[in-house]
């Protein structure tokens, strides 16, 4: 099937099969590998995207579905080539991850968070991650960067910053 | 002890430099790697614990479009050697696909290569087996009886290792103690689970015979493993290590995949690419952790001082050998824990059985046995009416008594355990604790406070290899770093494995940093594939603090010593004399700058000392330390460096619904000279994030028939952010004498405790109840059934006249 998917504010047409998930049409099709497949059964939050700016899972949704809606991934995050974002920048700062597979998926998850409620208590912030497993931290340092985030994007002079 | 000395960039806050790429999604994982014809491997695999395998017909998997082949065991079988196994069991032989029979549910039978993913697992399911289905065994203690159908018939039984240590005078030291204790525990089968499953891309190219190697890797020999299976000269395979790997803790160890890969790569003449899905993870993987039960009994006197301990383990190591069995052999290294404990009989056992191969798991079998060493100084605690703090005090070794030899015949390094604990005790208020417990309980509430005092050794030599197996004369298990200066002054060093999270490469240019004076941010470091590589045996035992950094810092110190060797040539003094500071070289009023430096050592021939080679590039192959013995009289030094921790969890259970709240969690942590305080902090917060599942929620079940019950992440849990309690870390610094900044390892801590600290808690809480649980996990369910039916039967005493 001939499809478009809107990705990261840019049109792409692609051409696949309707049994093809959006995570394989966004790693095969666009190479846009920053979506990771963890379990491919909608546990684990690795290929975490945003769908019309909400956190949706990318192995159980089929690409075919997504065709209409702004997707966000991990490559649409960075303002620019070698330029992080606030909430980037914060995972760095406290070093929110060890493998950084989860990373991409824990990201967009805190940037929905951050745009629905800029300061989140701990409860709201373990509450929004809690659906994205990440093996190596122990989540400490990822409440401790998303926290971290919500101080300086409140801080920020400039409005309309991306978190 | 020493104070830590001052630094420049050790223990400095500073950023990890890895972390850059991943926010941006920018990692290189296996899967993110493509190859222009790659196939995909898909998998057929068995249904049965045990079945003869009849006949495959692979036809209908051939015959739709896309497929290229279908493999069975037979063909691989006659055209590789198999796997190598850690002891001397040469009947159990071991390959990626089942070969004749299948010796467990999910083992591989037949694997399919074709243009895409989607086309091979299609195909995968039109394979059709024939099976005629074989007695089976699932339970250990089944497994070690005469008659248990054996998993490996031409092995003769199920028994892969048997063998009774006695450290020191067990019985004596029993008959002279006023009081001793007999429990059982048992650790379940969990594992690591990292979020990315193992993947591997294999390409041969005929023309130049080379098999390149892309893989999701963290194997110890990993290239001479492969190049053996495939009956390949060790130069014909080259492993790239510029792959990052999406979290491992122990279990990624992939030769069956790789070999299979390699195989048909070779076969096909196109790249193969097998990349795990999560069921192939969970069920087919062979990366499930130990599985095992302890028998302990401990001699005690009426102090509460442990004089001797007996232990028997049996561990089932499921359906192959593998490195499984040692195991059971790395924890001997630290088998008194923090105690002194005079003697020591250890009866460690490992059979086959029809689960999952085995493999290794963070911390190597250590985790498992400080659970089994914390329940037996509970137990003293609760027989003598002690605090569990105060009988762990009572029993620690002295600062001033290290270094410590123990009966099983290592030296401990370093530590102070006892100011460990005061700090931990201090900061969390544990009185005030003991009051919170009990007024919790006074208000109807289960509340229990769990304790766990452990070591994580460090630097690993891999002495378990020989202690297990005679044959095995490995005393050297060493890692290498080689810096170079370019022409244009920039520092570049390199690591030679690849790296799943532990941050080498901001260790090694820490070290670098500090060795050379000059700022890490501006030090590369590179990986080269192991063809252009030096020694090493990648990040397994908490070994790349000590020996990646040791490397580093002597080959920096190396090219240190040229530099300064250079400026003493042209000030015509003495190096002695020569004062370095920043990456200049001054004596005497006159100074050579760095870049006067470089360019006498890459341009000017003419100003170098006689005889020095010119550029500037130093290397270092460094030996463990402590290490180089074979073990005598079965003692040998198993690891050199010695970290301790100590937990201390407050757990509150609403007895309606019966889920566990941890409240509080404070742990010591000494792990010596920090590196880098992010690396630390993190290793030991996802340790006990690790060490939480595997005491309340993971297990990887299977029920009698062999069936593999928890496949998915629906049915094996992971801890999610919800059940994790915020964390409160107490540092303190007990310097390794052994290494160059003082540094231990942290990789494995958290998890070596926290499955005793928080079992401890759960039964704490539930003493009052009269119950306990002797089997991790202690799963929600089954606490929750256990509180209703001890409650139900004490409401119906007291309804009773």
């Amino acid at each position: 099937m001939n499809i478009t998917l809107r990705v990261n504010g840019a049109a792409r047409a692609i051409d696949t099969e309707p049994r093809v998930t959006l995570l394989d049409a966004l790693r095969d099709n666009l190479g846009l590998t920053g979506t990771h497949a963890g379990c491919e059964h909608g546990v684990c939050g690795a290929c975490t995207v945003l769908i019309d700016g909400e956190p949706a899972r990318a192995c159980l949704m089929f690409a075919v579905q997504a065709d209409g809606y702004e997707i966000t991934t991990i490559e649409g995050m960075a303002p620019a080539p070698g330029e992080l974002s606030v909430i980037q920048d914060a995972f760095c700062e406290t070093h929110a991850m060890q493998c950084g597979y989860c990373t991409p998926g824990m990201v967009l998850t805190a940037r929905a968070l951050l745009q629905r409620n800029p300061s989140p208590g701990r409860d709201e912030i373990v509450s929004a991650i809690s659906g994205n497993i990440c093996r190596c931290t122990g989540y400490g340092q990822i409440i401790e960067a998303i926290a971290l985030a919500a101080r300086r994007l409140a801080r920020s002079n400039t409005p309309g910053v991306t978190p | 002890m020493k104070p830590p000395a001052k630094f420049k960039y050790i223990s400095a806050d500073r950023r990890v430099r890895e972390d850059r790429s991943f926010v941006a999604g920018a990692g290189n994982y296996v899967a993110d790697i493509k190859k222009d014809g790659m196939l995909h491997v898909a998998l057929a695999a068995s249904p049965h614990a045990a079945a003869r395998i009849v006949k495959i017909d692979g036809s209908k998997a051939l015959a739709l479009p896309g497929v290229h082949y279908v493999l069975g065991g037979d063909e691989l079988a006659a055209a590789v050697d198999p796997m190598m196994n850690g002891l001397a069991t040469p009947h159990v032989h071991r390959y990626s696909l089942a070969v004749g029979r299948t010796r467990y549910m999910g083992e591989w039978v037949a694997a399919v290569a074709a243009d895409t993913r989607a086309i091979a697992e299609d195909a995968a399911e039109l394979i059709e087996v024939e099976y005629e289905p074989l007695p089976h065994v699932i339970n250990a203690e089944e497994a070690l009886m005469p008659g248990s159908p054996p998993v490996h018939e031409k092995h003769g039984s199920n028994v892969l290792l048997d063998k009774t240590f006695v450290w020191g005078d067990v019985a004596g030291d029993f008959a002279k103690s006023a009081r001793e204790l007999s429990f059982r525990v048992v650790w379940g089968r969990n594992s690591t689970v990292p979020i990315e499953t193992f993947g591997v891309l294999a390409s041969w190219d005929p023309w130049r015979e080379t098999l390149d190697i892309h893989a999701s890797i963290q194997m110890p020999k990993y290239a001479d493993q492969i190049a053996r299976a495939m009956r390949l000269p060790g130069h014909a395979v080259r492993v790239h290590h510029d792959v990052d790997v999406g979290g491992s803790y122990g279990v990624k160890r992939g030769i069956k995949h790789t070999v299979l890969c390699a195989y048909l790569s070779r076969k096909l003449g196109r790249p193969v690419r097998l990349i795990e899905d999560r069921l192939e993870n969970m069920r087919s993987g062979d990366a499930h952790g130990p599985d095992r039960i302890f028998d302990v009994s401990v001699a005690f006197s009426d102090e509460g001082l442990v004089k001797s301990m007996k232990m028997r383990a049996l561990d089932n190591a499921g359906a192959y050998a593998g490195r499984a069995p040692f195991q059971l052999g790395k924890p001997i290294g630290a088998i008194v824990g923090p105690y002194k404990i005079n003697s020591v009989e250890y009866r460690a056992i490992s059979v086959t059985t029809n689960k999952a191969a085995q493999e290794a798991v963070r911390g190597f079998g250590q985790a498992p046995t400080n659970y089994a060493i914390e329940a037996a100084i509970d137990k003293v605690a609760a027989a003598l009416g002690l605090d569990p703090v105060e009988t762990r005090r009572r029993n620690f070794i002295r600062a001033d008594e290290f270094p410590y030899l123990i009966p099983s015949g290592t030296r401990y390094d370093s530590g102070d355990y006892h100011a460990v604990v005061d700090k931990v005790l201090a900061h969390a208020g544990y009185d005030k604790w003991i009051v919170e417990r009990d007024s919790l309980r006074a208000a109807g509430m289960l509340a229990g406070i769990g304790v766990a005092a452990c070591l994580e050794p460090s630097g690993g030599n891999s002495s378990f290899e020989p202690l297990l197996n005679e044959s095995n004369t490995t005393t050297t298990w060493m890692e290498s770093c080689r810096v170079s200066i370019d022409a244009l002054g920039a520092v570049t060093g390199s690591i030679h494995t690849t790296s799943s999270g532990q941050g080498h490469e901001t260790l090694a240019a820490t070290v670098i940093g500090e060795a050379l004076d000059i700022d890490p941010g501006k030090i590369r470091i590179a990986r080269p594939d192991s063809l252009a590589g030096m020694p090493g045996n990648s990040p397994v035992g908490s070994r790349m603090a000590i020996m990646l950094g040791g490397a580093a810092y002597q080959a920096a110190l190396k090219l240190k010593a040229k530099l300064t060797a250079i400026a003493a040539h042209n000030f015509s003094c003495d190096p002695a004399a020569v004062t370095y500071a920043a990456g200049s070289a001054s004596h005497g009023g006159r100074t050579l700058s760095w870049a006067d430096l470089v360019s006498i050592g890459h341009r000017n021939y003419h100003l170098l000392p006689p005889g020095m080679e010119p550029g500037l590039e130093a290397s270092h192959v460094m030996q463990v330390p402590s290490g180089g013995e074979l073990p005598k009289d079965g003692r040998v030094q198993m690891y050199p460096c010695h970290s301790f921790e100590f937990h201390l969890v407050l757990c509150v259970i609403d007895p309606e619904i019966g889920k566990p709240e941890l409240r509080r969690y404070v742990i010591g942590h000494d792990c010596g000279t920090i590196i880098n305080p992010h690396i630390v902090k993190g290793m030991t917060l996802g340790g006990i994030a690790h060490g939480i599942g595997a005491a309340l929620m993971e297990e990887f079940v299977y029920d009698e028939s062999g069936q593999m019950m928890s496949q998915t992440f629906m049915d094996y849990l992971l801890p999610s952010a919800h059940e994790i309690p915020h964390v409160e870390i107490v540092h303190h610094c007990t310097p390794s004498p052994l290494t160059v900044f003082g540094q231990k390892g942290s990789g494995e801590s958290g998890y070596l405790g926290a499955p005793a600290a928080v079992s401890g808690a759960v039964n704490d809480a539930l003493r009052p109840l009269g119950i306990s649980f002797s089997k991790l996990p202690i799963r929600v369910s089954a606490l929750g059934d256990a509180i209703a039916d001890a409650r139900g039967k004490a409401n119906l005493k007291e309804s009773r006249p």
